[in-house]
């Protein structure tokens, strides 16, 4: 069936409530700076105009690079989230909530606490990489082991995935809480900056693995859109259609740890993004995964910029981590959904 | 066009299929009958590939079932399961639309089918609703209408196996359901379809297969296969056996 012009109508207004929340984060922090002038001084490169000195170091090196790994990380985490929600045919899956963020943590922590000695020896651009290799394999792990514990013929049982979540959760809490014990204090300021869940220590070096990693998702993820629709469906009906579901399947929980592995490398653990993105944009379009997930990209990046403006504002001139934020209006929605649910025996 | 041979099944240590043979042809309604458990639903993974069988072959075509790819033999075959985790808030057209999913026959094409495969299924007037509001029987009946758009075009080339398919729907839907089963064979397509009721069966197969603890226990039409004797040995109930007062097929009473 063609695309309705009122699905493509609200895709293009997520699009211009991306624009909007990119000028935002531009423009407001502790130094406000005028719409125009940030406008102008993200264009100096190809316009020329004329832009204060100070205005363009702030624009250019901290709020640029914090801007596009806001970017990045809200588009790959609800990406990811409706992903798994169509893997998993359940719309309260959520990379946080059933474990696999925390299992990219772990693998960050570990790599951050017991790698030092030998990875010590490595350049500093290198950081980046080799604490996303970590979250990237923790979150393969749990998303695996997830799948596993929570699948069955009649398909993924919410309670034992949610269970799982929560046994690994415990889990990978005791491990870096182990670590936290025998880290040194330039270790701690980074695993507390993980479990909290920030921008703030945005860089170049982060946006350029968050390209690479999260490029492939938004490049691979998408073309499985009416594989995750047959999807919902049930497996055996995705393969009476034509789908490859063990092919597929790999590829959705690859692509999902390499996204939420990069995201949480990048920014620690920010929550419910992968719940409450996929959610609304399935309550405006509908759940087909061929508009579901651009629109999901375009929403999770524009809230996720919104959130860290108003991380940055709120307590100005200190700032709050944004994944204390995110859980503090994630949290509530998420035991709505659950009561809905338990109401209505489905979304 | 789908063939088994020497089919067996175990599951654990338990054999569930043994020494299967069934060959589906095109243009007829072959209906399988059995206990509970007596491996109905077996059968049925097994002539779709879900289950690889212990012994023995599944051939589409002439050629392995397991040599096909997925989306070619989803062309040739549709199946409609007993019951779907589908939980969410989909347009009962947008649910018919994937049945299309593995052809490649353009839009206005595929808008026709749906139209006409809705029509069939009896679900056109809700075409607009979501899946999420309908009813059990409404929900088979869209589930109906997505598999006969799958293979609507196949004619000859294409098999429609049914799980059960009347099992949640009211009298005149169970009719209703049989009836396109029939016309889906009337166009050249191979039918199976699971049943439990021993009647309708009776009206609308051209063929019964009746399973009993995992073997074929008789196979051909259902004058041949409806038996007294062999019924009370199967189901463990007296029946009576008569022909039909209104149609041309025998009338099973217990």
């Amino acid at each position: 069936m063609p695309v309705p012009a009122v699905k493509r109508t609200i895709l293009l207004s997520l699009g211009l409530l991306l624009l909007l929340a990119i000028v935002l984060s531009l423009a407001l922090g502790p130094v406000s700076i005028p719409f125009t002038d940030a406008i102008s001084a993200l264009l100096r490169p190809i316009t020329g105009w004329p832009v204060a000195a100070d205005t363009q170091l702030i624009v250019e090196h901290i709020r640029l690079p914090r801007t596009l790994m806001g970017i990045l990380i809200g588009a790959t985490l609800a990406l990811t989230g409706a992903a798994m929600q169509g893997l998993f045919r359940n719309p309260l899956a959520d990379p946080a909530l059933i474990g696999v963020s925390s299992g990219a943590a772990l693998g960050a922590a570990m790599v951050i606490v017991l790698g030092g000695v030998w990875l010590a020896a490595l350049p500093a651009a290198l950081t980046p990489y080799t604490q996303a290799a970590g979250a990237f394999a923790g979150a393969l792990l749990t998303t695996w082991l997830v799948y596993r514990l929570g699948s069955s013929a009649q398909g993924v049982s919410m309670a034992s995935m949610l269970l799982a979540g929560v046994a690994i959760a415990a889990l990978s809490a005791a491990v870096v809480g182990l670590l936290t014990y025998i880290a040194d204090d330039a270790m701690l300021r980074a695993l507390t900056f993980w479990n909290l869940g920030s921008l703030g220590a945005a860089s170049y070096d982060r946006v350029g693995m968050l390209v690479l990693c999260c490029g492939l998702v938004w490049w691979r993820l998408p073309r499985q859109a009416r594989a995750l629709n047959a999807l919902l469906l049930g497996e055996s009906e995705a393969r009476h259609l034509g789908v490859e579901v063990e092919r597929v399947k790999r590829e959705l929980v690859l692509l999902t740890a390499l996204g939420v592995g990069a995201a949480v490398a990048a920014a620690g653990l920010i929550g419910f993004v992968g719940l409450v993105v996929p959610h609304l944009v399935r309550l405006m379009l509908g759940p087909d995964h061929r508009q579901l997930l651009p629109a999901c990209m375009l929403l999770g990046a524009a809230l996720l910029l919104l959130a860290d403006v108003a991380a940055r504002l709120l307590v100005a001139p200190a700032e709050l981590p944004l994944g204390i934020l995110t859980a503090l209006l994630g949290a509530p929605f998420f035991i709505a959904l659950l009561m809905r649910m338990q109401r209505r025996g489905g979304m | 066009m789908l063939q088994a041979l020497q089919l067996c099944c175990q599951r654990g240590h338990r054999r569930i299929l043994e020494q299967v043979e069934l060959a589906l042809e095109p243009g007829e309604v072959l209906v399988v009958l059995g206990t509970n458990g007596a491996g109905k639903s077996t059968l049925l993974a097994t002539l779709t590939g879900e289950l690889v069988p212990c012994a023995g072959q599944v051939l589409l075509d002439q050629r392995p079932l397991a040599s096909w790819s997925a989306q070619e033999r989803a062309r040739r075959m549709a199946v409609l399961p007993q019951s779907s985790v589908l939980a969410f808030a989909f347009q009962v057209e947008e649910v018919v639309a994937m049945g299309r999913m593995p052809h490649a026959s353009g839009q206005r094409r595929d808008a026709e089918i749906l139209r006409e495969a809705m029509a069939a299924a009896d679900v056109s007037h809700l075409a607009a609703r979501s899946y999420l509001s309908l009813s059990g029987g409404e929900r088979q009946r869209v589930h109906l209408a997505r598999v006969l758009a799958q293979v609507w075009d196949s004619a000859e080339q294409g098999c429609l196996l049914l799980d059960e398919p009347t099992a949640s729907l009211d009298l005149a839907h169970q009719h209703l359901t049989l009836q396109q089963a029939r016309e889906m064979a009337a166009r050249g397509l191979a039918v199976l379809v699971v049943l439990h009721d021993l009647n309708l069966a009776a009206r609308y197969a051209d063929r019964l297969l009746l399973l009993h603890e995992g073997r074929v226990c008789a196979q051909g039409s259902p004058w041949e296969v409806l038996q007294v004797e062999r019924l009370e040995e199967v189901f463990k109930v007296p029946v009576r056996v008569q022909p039909h007062p209104l149609h041309d097929c025998p009338l099973v009473l217990s």
